[in-house]
This record gives C-alpha cells, sequence and structure tokens, in this order.
C-alpha cells in the first residue's frame, strides 16, 4: 500500500509545486500555514481540482496522470473525505447520510460494517436527528463515518478539528486516535495545529506557499532543530511501549529507544504501545545527575546540536540514545552551562503527556 | 359555491385553473432544464439564452399571441404539421390557452427554480461525488431535494400570474365561453356587455381573491426555501 501524490498548479498568486510519496498506510499530516496549499494537495487526492501537472497513484491505482491523459472522477476515486466544515446533507437524517456512500460503494459491506462504524464512533442515539440539530463535534463523528462508510481506499481529512473550541476538539481527537489504530487506512491529515500533528500522525509533509519544504516521521521532524523546515520543535514524540505497572505508587513505567519514562499510571496491559508527547519547556538541562529531586524523570543524553532563538531562548537538542530530545532554555543558561554539540548533560522531564494509544 | 357563482362565473373559475395547472405543470420540467443550464453551467452565449427565457416578461402578451397564431395555426407550418399528422391543434382551444400562459409565466419559474439551485451549497455536491454519486444521482438525491421549496415557490407565482393572462390568449386562442374564456377574458367580455359592470366588478373580485392567496402561498414557499 503506497500513495505517490506529485503536483504542480499555477494558482497565479501562487504556485503549487508539491511531491511526495508514502510506503505504507499511516497518518501523514499535511502541516503549513494556511494560503500554504494543504487543501488544493487533498481536493487534488480527492479528484475535486485538478491540477495543470501531476501524477497521483493510490495502492498501484493511477487515478491522475496528465502526461497520459488519465483523470478519474471523484465519483470513482474512492477517496473518503471529511471536510472541514462537514458537510453533511441538511435534508436527510444522519442515518441517511451515513449510508449515502456506503449504499454506492462499489463492493457492498453490509449491515454489521454500518454497526461497527457507528459504535466506534459512538453516534447510535444521533441516527434519527438531522444535522442542524447537532452539536460540531457530532456534525465531525458523523462526517467522519460518513467518509469511512463510503469503504474507501484512502481517507483524507482536511481540518476537521478547526471549526471546534477546545472541548470538542478533545471530543473528537480520541476517535482519529482510535480509527488511526483500528484501521488499515492511509490517511492524510491537514493541519496547521502542532499538537495535533504531534498525536496524531506517523508522517509530515510540510508544505509552505505551495511547495513541500520538508517531509519526515514525526518523531525525526518535530525534533529538527534546523531552520526551513517550516515547522516548530517539540520536545519529543515517543513511541514508547509500558513496560511495567507501579501499582502502589500510582505509576507506570514506559521503556523506549534511550531510556525509560515513569509516568501516571496508565489503563492499559504492560506490552502495548502508547505515543508520548514531551513539550521542549518541559525539559531542563544540567550538566551534573541532580540528586535529591522531585521530578521523576531524568535521562541522561548528550548535546548533539544548538539553535539560537528569538527573545533571548535556545532551542537544544540532545541525544538519548537513539531517541531525540529538544529543550528550550534561555541563551543566558546555555552560554552557563557551556552546552555544544558533544557535552554529555541530564534531561530533567517536568511533565510527560501520554496519548491514549499511539 | 353554485350558490355563490353564476354557471358562467364558475366555468370561468374552473377553466383558469385548469388553464394554469396545466400551463404551469407543463412547463416545470423545461424551467428546471433551464434553471440548471443557467445556474449550473458556463457556455458561450449563456447571456443570450438568459435574456431570451426572459424576452416574454417584457413582449407585449398581445405580440406573444399574434406569433402564436402565425406558429401554430391550422394554416401554418408548423401548426398545419401538428394537425395533419397528430390531429393537435392549439387555437381555439383551452390547450392554446395554457401554451400561452405557460409561455408567458416560464420566465417567472426559471428564476425562482434557478435562484433556488444557486443557494445549494456548491461543497455538498463536491461531497456527494466522494461518496460516489455521479451526475444524475446528485440531481435527483441533493440539488433538486434541497431546491424543492423554491420550485415550489416558482410554481406557485407562475401559477397566479398566469390565473391573469390575457393579451395571448384572446390572440391566439379567442374567447370562447366554456373553452378559452378565462377570468381576464369573462371580466373584458362583461366589460363589453351594456350593464355588465356589476358583472365584471365580481369577476374581478374572484380574480383578487385568488391572487392573495395564491401569492401568501408563494410567500410561504419562499420562506420555507430560505431556512
Amino acid at each position: 500500500m503506497s500513495v505517490e501524490v506529485s503536483l504542480r498548479h499555477n494558482f497565479g498568486r501562487f504556485a503549487l509545486d508539491v511531491a511526495f510519496r508514502i510506503e505504507r498506510p499511516c497518518v501523514t499530516a499535511l502541516f503549513g500555514p494556511s494560503g500554504a496549499g494543504k487543501t488544493s494537495v487533498v481536493n487534488a487526492i480527492a479528484g475535486l481540482f485538478r491540477p495543470d501537472a501531476g501524477r497521483i497513484v493510490i495502492d498501484g491505482r493511477v487515478v491522475l496522470d496528465t502526461q497520459a491523459g488519465i483523470f478519474v472522477p471523484a465519483r470513482a476515486r474512492r477517496a473518503g473525505y471529511v471536510f472541514q466544515d462537514s458537510r453533511l446533507f441538511p435534508h436527510m437524517s444522519v442515518e441517511d447520510n451515513l449510508r449515502f456512500g456506503w449504499r454506492r460503494a462499489p463492493v457492498p459491506t453490509g449491515e454489521n460494517e454500518v454497526a461497527r462504524v457507528i459504535g466506534m464512533l459512538g453516534i447510535s442515539h444521533l441516527l434519527e436527528r438531522k444535522p442542524a440539530s447537532l452539536s460540531g463535534g457530532e456534525k465531525g463523528r458523523v462526517a467522519l463515518g460518513r467518509a469511512l462508510l463510503s469503504s474507501p481506499d484512502i481517507l483524507l481529512l482536511d481540518e476537521p478539528l478547526a471549526a471546534l473550541d477546545a472541548a470538542r476538539r478533545a471530543e473528537i481527537l480520541p476517535y482519529l486516535q482510535r480509527l488511526r489504530d483500528e484501521t488499515k487506512l492511509p490517511m492524510f491529515y491537514v493541519s496547521h495545529a502542532v499538537d495535533e500533528v504531534a498525536r496524531l500522525a506517523d508522517r509530515i509533509v510540510v508544505l509552505r506557499e505551495g511547495q513541500s519544504v520538508a517531509e519526515g516521521s514525526v518523531f525525526d521532524l518535530l525534533t529538527r532543530i534546523e531552520d526551513g523546515t517550516g515547522i516548530e520543535p517539540v520536545g519529543a514524540v515517543l513511541d514508547a511501549e509500558i513496560a511495567a505497572h507501579r501499582a502502589a505508587d500510582g505509576l507506570s513505567v514506559l521503556a523506549f529507544d534511550g531510556g525509560s519514562l515513569i509516568v501516571s499510571e496508565v489503563g492499559r496491559a504492560v506490552g502495548g504501545r502508547l505515543r508520548v508527547r514531551i513539550r521542549a519547556e518541559d525539559i531542563m538541562l544540567a550538566r551534573e545527575e541532580p540528586r535529591a529531586i522531585s521530578a521523576n524523570n531524568v535521562l541522561p543524553a548528550a548535546v548533539s546540536g544548538v539553535r539560537l532563538g528569538a527573545g533571548g531562548q535556545a532551542d537544544v537538542q540532545l541525544a538519548c540514545g537513539a531517541t531525540r530530545l529538544v529543550a528550550r532554555i534561555t541563551q543566558a543558561s546555555l552560554t552557563r552551562l557551556a552546552l555544544a554539540p558533544g557535552v554529555p548533560v541530564f534531561a530533567i522531564i517536568k511533565s510527560v503527556t501520554v496519548d491514549s494509544s499511539s | 359555491m353554485t350558490d355563490l357563482l353564476t354557471p358562467a362565473e364558475s366555468q370561468a373559475l374552473l377553466l383558469s385553473l385548469r388553464v394554469s395547472a396545466v400551463a404551469v405543470f407543463a412547463a416545470l420540467p423545461f424551467a428546471v432544464a433551464a434553471a440548471l443550464l443557467l445556474a449550473r453551467s458556463r457556455f458561450p452565449g449563456k447571456v443570450l439564452v438568459d435574456g431570451l427565457i426572459h424576452v416574454p416578461l417584457v413582449l407585449p402578451p398581445v405580440a406573444i399571441g399574434f406569433l402564436l397564431l402565425e406558429a401554430l395555426g391550422t394554416r401554418a407550418g408548423l401548426g398545419a404539421w401538428l394537425y395533419q399528422s397528430f390531429g393537435i391543434r392549439f387555437v381555439f382551444s383551452w390547450t392554446g390557452a395554457a401554451l400561452a400562459s405557460g409561455l408567458i409565466t416560464f420566465p417567472f419559474q426559471v428564476r425562482a427554480i434557478r435562484l433556488a439551485l444557486e443557494a445549494v451549497d456548491p461543497g455538498l455536491g463536491a461531497a456527494a461525488q466522494t461518496l460516489g454519486a455521479g451526475w444524475f444521482d446528485r440531481l435527483v438525491n441533493l440539488t433538486l431535494p434541497l431546491a424543492f421549496p423554491g420550485i415550489v415557490a416558482g410554481v406557485i407565482t407562475a401559477f397566479a400570474a398566469s390565473l391573469g393572462e390575457f393579451g395571448a390568449i384572446i390572440t391566439f386562442v379567442s374567447n370562447i365561453p366554456g373553452e378559452t374564456r378565462t377570468l381576464p377574458l369573462a371580466i373584458y367580455t362583461a366589460l363589453q356587455t351594456p350593464g355588465g359592470e356589476v358583472q365584471a366588478a365580481r369577476l374581478s373580485l374572484m380574480s383578487i381573491a385568488l391572487a392573495l392567496i395564491f401569492m401568501t402561498l408563494a410567500e410561504f414557499a419562499q420562506r420555507r426555501a430560505r431556512r
């Protein structure tokens, strides 16, 4: 299962010139500021936008090849699309909306699939309602279910959370995570929010003014400190394994490639994998191993790079085994501790965010 | 009704309703097609087509009646062919009155339906495409149901306007009691008769009542369309 996308289009005010390739089913974030051309890319994948030149291959099926004159229309692309504004059909009930694509799927999937998706999204109590009476979060879930039930080959999500407030966002995110874990669909997720990307994505394609400027795994790209990636680094994004529970202390131990982390007890069995996020602001650095310190997590690491930032800040990139961390400290501290590539340090991690699954 | 209206009055009323109903519903499919063409597609000469559809709004109805007579009279080319080949005759027949009314009220229908179609969010059509719906599928299951209140408003407005048609009918199909003498023609006939003013006033009141009823209905439909 691979997805290959290359597009060129002249919009007049800016030119789109994007190329990337996804080798296995995963969540690829199309990241960039508004106006970067993210939506144009997903529209082109969906067949809603026909670029001047380009080639799109989904799982070996050429759906666009301008040189060969191939353009598979949107209705035959089998790309499930969750729009930012949900675009539920206002004259139909939630159930008819859900079944719209399901009824038109080239290979019928049966009632079980309808029940499974309704159950997964927790929308069984909404089936009789009209879209106008749904909350933003409910609309988003129904739109997601409608796209999934059309049995797509690929799922496109155009900022499905952007129009929602923080509470509604928190309501949908777990469903998106579950979707990522339970389906083997390649997903393209348009976003301009780093925290969403760090939470959901496996890979990131960074777009800026119509160009793809950087591409890589979420673990790699979000801890790069070079200029020009178009994305602010975070402290760390890790896939960790639950190594042990310390029920007496109410803690769990997570192992990752480079050490282990102690976090509040997670409600999952030992051996399960979790995504862990750390903010760069939540990592302190020490030249000597701190003793008698309240922080549970102190990781030995080595400085691998330094970038000076605005406002007297500095990003210090660390190698902790095979894992990369970024600590955001002041330039004053940087000088005081004489931090430079190769210097051994201890990373004191003040706070860890554990997402329910990865 | 029989107590309230004279036989001649109820004859004119029923004929008016029948002529208008047939006129509007026979024109409806063409009006939907024309509205779709104007609302959803771009083609060279669109301005011309738009203008042509709206010509009946500004042309004197008598002129339309005259043109119809020229084209569809039993001695005219098209009319003679229709009559000899199929026995279809429009002149001196209520169907001719319906044809004239349908033609004149066509722009009302097209305009209302076009506005309703343009109000349908094209994003919904894009969503339906990604869900596997083709052009006709989207038209039947999405566009027309969403535009339905606007279509109803167009039908009612055209119907009400059709009830008042005079010039084209009297020119094209003449003024035959029970066949082509609709309410406006009956009013005209009463006025031509000495002492017919009371009759004309009664018929005029009937017309006013009908117009009020249907314009109110159209307003309701418009409000629903806007919601």
